[in-house]
């Protein structure tokens, strides 16, 4: 039975697309058949991140519409096996999500994939209220800082009330993901520590991703950054996608990295 | 009390502590605030116009607040009467 994850978090610039490219990946790297589709109507950006920019033909909202098939439309990832992208229209039609169609993309995507993945837009607005409705999962992105954290609250208020399963009287399953987590300035107080938002969002915590300049050149480049096996951001990743597997992974870089006497002489990151 | 613990009493609480605290206060503010039922504004509202039947009052001077406890609620109404 496949399972279907939303990718959300309220306030945008988080790390959303970021995330959802990241964990989509990882998983189908893990053998998973995954599709990860971006619900951004209007500001598609996925398929940048993904590197796949130049190969869309057919989009989300013409499938919805029947002008194209799933088939025409999903794209599939040159990198990575078992993963394809479904990417948002350009339309600037918001409404052009509507219920009846998401769940006819869904239901047919259910029948092949594993897991489908589901990269909202920022806001509480039509398009994010789609792309959290049909979840089984949320993964709620959150930056430590308090506008991210508050609204990250918010958006969990909306899938405790406005999900499909919250209507049918059962619970979506949260996670906690924080991402631009930098240990330095949590050391010298000047950053709400993991421990901090965790207290605060009281949801289980499935990963750290560090502040990380490997995150920008990945995206430069339209390459998640999980690939990047040297980044500690690409590491973390990796972890998290693990646990979201139901394994039991420690978390790492949560504290600040001790410069040595060599490495500080050398100007080593 | 050592004389170090006053100079500590001193110092500014850190940013990220201030940060902690006034997410706290408002995240709990707006939870309450989801979970309270629909006709509470509407109620609200009613009581300011019977109050202001025999009182001056302005929107404000009212407030009305749901509160649950294990197994009761507690409906809590405030008027601030002008002088």
């Amino acid at each position: 039975m496949a399972k279907i994850i939303v990718v959300t978090s309220g306030k945008g610039g988080v790390g959303k697309t970021t995330s959802s490219a990241a964990i989509s990946t990882g998983l189908a790297l893990a053998g998973h058949k995954t599709v990860v589709i971006d619900f951004d109507v209007g500001l598609r950006n996925l398929d940048l991140i993904m590197g796949c920019e130049r190969r869309v033909v057919y989009d989300f909202v013409n499938v919805i519409n029947k002008e194209a098939s799933l088939k025409q439309a999903l794209i599939k990832d040159k990198r990575t096996s078992n993963l394809f992208i479904l990417p948002a229209s350009q339309t600037r039609d918001k409404d052009a999500l509507t219920i009846e169609g998401v769940q006819a993309v869904l239901d047919e995507l259910k029948e092949s994939f594993d897991f489908i993945i589901c990269d909202s837009p920022a806001g509480i607005e039509q398009g994010a209220q789609m792309a959290l409705y049909f979840a089984d999962e949320a993964i709620v992105v959150t930056n430590p800082e308090v506008s991210s954290v508050r609204d990250s609250d918010r958006i969990l208020g909306i899938l405790q009330s406005k999900s499909m399963r919250a209507e049918q009287g059962k619970a979506v399953k949260e996670h906690l993901l924080l991402t631009r987590y930098n240990p330095a300035r949590v050391a010298t107080a000047e950053m709400l520590s993991v421990a901090d938002v965790e207290e605060i969002l009281a949801i289980p915590l499935l990963g750290v991703i560090p502040e990380s300049e490997s995150v920008l050149k990945a995206s430069n480049q339209g390459q998640p950054v999980i690939l990047d096996e040297e980044a500690n951001a690409g590491q973390a990743y990796t972890d998290a996608v693990k646990r979201l597997l139901g394994e039991t992974v420690e978390h790492r870089f949560l504290d600040a990295e001790k410069k040595g006497f060599f490495k500080r002489l050398l100007g080593g990151k | 009390m050592g004389i170090f613990d006053l100079l500590k009493k001193k110092q500014k609480p850190s940013t990220a502590a201030v940060a902690k605290e006034r997410l706290q206060i408002i995240v709990a503010h707006e939870r309450r605030k989801r979970t309270e039922p629909d006709y509470l504004p509407m109620m609200q509202q009613e009581i300011i116009q019977v109050i202001r039947k025999y009182v001056a009052i302005a929107d404000d001077q009212v407030s009305v607040q749901l509160d649950n406890n294990d197994d009761c609620s507690v409906l809590e109404l405030n008027v601030t009467l002008p002088e």
